[in-house]
């Protein structure tokens, strides 16, 4: 039966050999993908990020354990489920990279410029953001996304993201929207999730950070968004800029209810 | 000096798994910079695992493969609490030992 | 490229219909936020981030598409801009055509502006059999040419979709190629070639 059923498949999949091999291309990087569940490389990064935390650093020569991520300070666990929030000592939203630069500058004393010289890394040039923030969204593995849009400035912050998202310009007149507005699309074989869609928002920003196979290196959301506005054709993103958090807290608000799954491990 | 590896190894019905996460570049030596000069290679060459100063896996690797590696395997006859050894060695000579605990 | 335009794009939130003042406070603002949250790297200038006509309208949340009125003024504007080649020649060489088709580089604050830009018409469409990684947020164009025959019209067509895509379709998510310069008239000729010549992949 089962014979007679694969060999009834094979002589349909034969009819249409242009799709089925593009779909056999789907299905083989599903499998690609599967096999790389295990053993995430994102690994190393989570236990860097946890060093580097609790090492003394900076002019103050102090830890960042005392760090408030919003649920208080040196409280980790579930903390990035509920950014970007707003924080009163600050007066305004931040993202989890926004709020470790406060944390850098106000307790460990480090200047703006020493604490922000490396966003992104390459190679043996690592990032401690990259290595703080698989550390710290792990902490939330599990963890039921609740971002507030409830304070005014949090909801100011939506707004603006939104718009954003819609935005279109450059050269190319890409906006998010543009690949991340529709379901069901991919660009070359790469799936796009729908971010206007409570499925796809979710989808998307819950497996942010991850280890990118095809870089080796671990990636934050703030690359992401930077590296999609790279491929926009638009200026460069400054790192943990107003525009960067109010596409966070629009993107973050959007996948409420889904439980966080990250540091994932993508192509 | 490099990165620690992450080992897990688990007992079960008198079989070991351990899963080993290796920090490493693992450059082929066929890859371009960005000024077009070749990356000169860099990779782990030997790995081998040791419990109750037994070796339980000895491998021999090369540029094929990847960044960070993952090795994942078994081995029979290890119990709860004892301990398990992986050594790499790559091919300027740098090496890295790291025990951990089967759990 | 492009010109910022404040006054039609009021005009164009009035016409429009669908826009509050605070609507309009929230998009004037979060384009102030953009234009501090973004520095310029390279051929990435600053000016990207000014609209015109087409992009402004296009931006509205949620949807991409405007009413009948402004996307007949957007088609028509855009439909102003095609440049025809001198020469009266629209067909390249699709072999070229077909590399360019490929390509994704250009005008990323990443490339080098001495090299010249790609297509990437994969990344969207399916073209090609063979070509299996293709991308889907554009309809396939297999069989573009043999569907269509190679009339003038249809040549003139399928040039002028190239060069400004807007200007037979208000919003579409294409990139306007030889309207903001992202490939040359020879390019879009080769593209013209790809899609139209019975040789081609494209119509095997």
């Amino acid at each position: 039966m089962t014979v007679f059923r694969t060999l009834a498949i094979a002589g349909l999949l034969l009819g249409y050999a242009a799709v089925t091999s593009a779909q056999s291309a789907v299905d083989e990087i599903a499998k690609y993908r599967q096999q790389l569940q295990d053993g995430n490389p994102a690994d190393l990064w989570e236990a860097r990020g946890e060093d580097v935390w609790k090492q003394k650093r900076g002019p103050k020569g102090v830890s960042l354990e005392r760090c408030d991520l919003g649920l208080g300070p040196g409280v980790v666990t579930g903390a990035y489920a509920q950014l970007p929030r707003y924080f009163s000592d600050a007066d305004r939203v931040m993202d989890l990279e926004t709020r470790l630069v406060h944390c850098m500058v106000t307790l460990q004393g480090m200047s703006l410029a020493d604490a922000t010289k490396r966003p992104f890394g390459s190679g043996t040039n690592r990032s401690d953001f990259e290595a703080l923030a698989a550390w710290i969204t792990a902490e939330s593995r599990g963890t039921k996304m609740n971002v507030s849009i409830s304070h005014p400035k949090e909801a100011q912050a939506y707004r603006l993201g939104e718009k954003m998202f819609y935005f279109r310009g450059g050269p190319h007149d890409f906006a998010c929207a543009t690949c991340h507005g529709e379901s069901g699309k991919r660009i070359r074989l790469q799936d796009l999730p729908n971010l206007t869609e409570k499925a796809g928002a979710q989808l998307g920003y819950t497996t942010w950070p991850a280890y990118r196979v095809s870089q080796g290196e671990l990636r934050t959301f703030q690359w992401r968004l930077y590296d999609c506005f790279r491929q926009q054709r638009f200026p460069e993103l400054k790192f943990t800029s107003e525009a960067s958090i109010a596409l966070t807290t629009f993107l973050a608000y959007n996948a409420n209810g889904a439980a966080f799954n990250a540091p994932a491990i993508k192509r | 000096m490099a990165d620690p590896m992450r080992i897990r190894a688990v007992a079960r019905d008198g079989v070991v798994n351990v899963k080993v996460l290796m920090s490493h570049e693992m450059e082929t030596g066929q890859r371009k910079d960005g000024a077009g000069q070749l990356v000169p290679a860099h990779f782990i060459q030997s790995v081998s695992a040791t419990h109750n100063g037994k070796v339980v896996l000895s491998a021999q690797w090369g540029p094929a493969v990847s960044k960070n590696p993952f090795l994942e395997f078994n081995f029979k006859a290890g119990q709860k609490g004892e301990r398990i050894s992986v050594t790499w060695v790559d091919n300027k000579g740098e090496q890295r030992t790291d025990e951990a605990t089967i759990n | 490229m492009t010109q910022p335009r404040p006054l039609l794009l009021v005009l164009l939130f009035v016409l429009g219909g669908c826009a509050t003042p605070t609507e309009l406070d929230i998009a004037k603002q979060a384009h102030e936020v953009m234009r501090a949250s973004f520095k310029e790297t390279g051929q990435a200038t600053l000016d990207r981030l000014n609209q015109d006509l087409a992009q402004s309208a296009c931006s509205i949340p949620p949807s991409t598409s405007v009413n009948k009125e402004i996307a007949a003024t957007i088609e028509k504007e855009n439909m102003a801009s095609i440049r025809y080649p001198a020469d009266g020649k629209l067909l390249g060489d699709w072999k070229s055509g077909e590399r360019i088709a490929q390509s994704g580089v250009g005008k990323q604050f990443s490339d080098d502006p001495k090299n010249a830009s790609g297509g990437n018409c994969y990344a969207c469409h399916q073209m090609s059999k063979q070509e299996i990684s293709f991308g889907t947020i554009g309809p396939s164009l297999l069989g573009f040419g043999k569907l269509r025959g190679n009339s003038e019209a249809i040549q003139r067509y399928t040039y002028g979709k190239i060069w400004n895509a807007q200007a037979y379709s208000a919003c579409s998510n294409m990139p306007r190629f030889g309207h903001n310069g992202i490939l040359t008239e020879a390019q879009i000729k080769d593209l013209t070639a790809l899609l139209l010549d019975p040789a081609s992949p494209v119509n095997q």
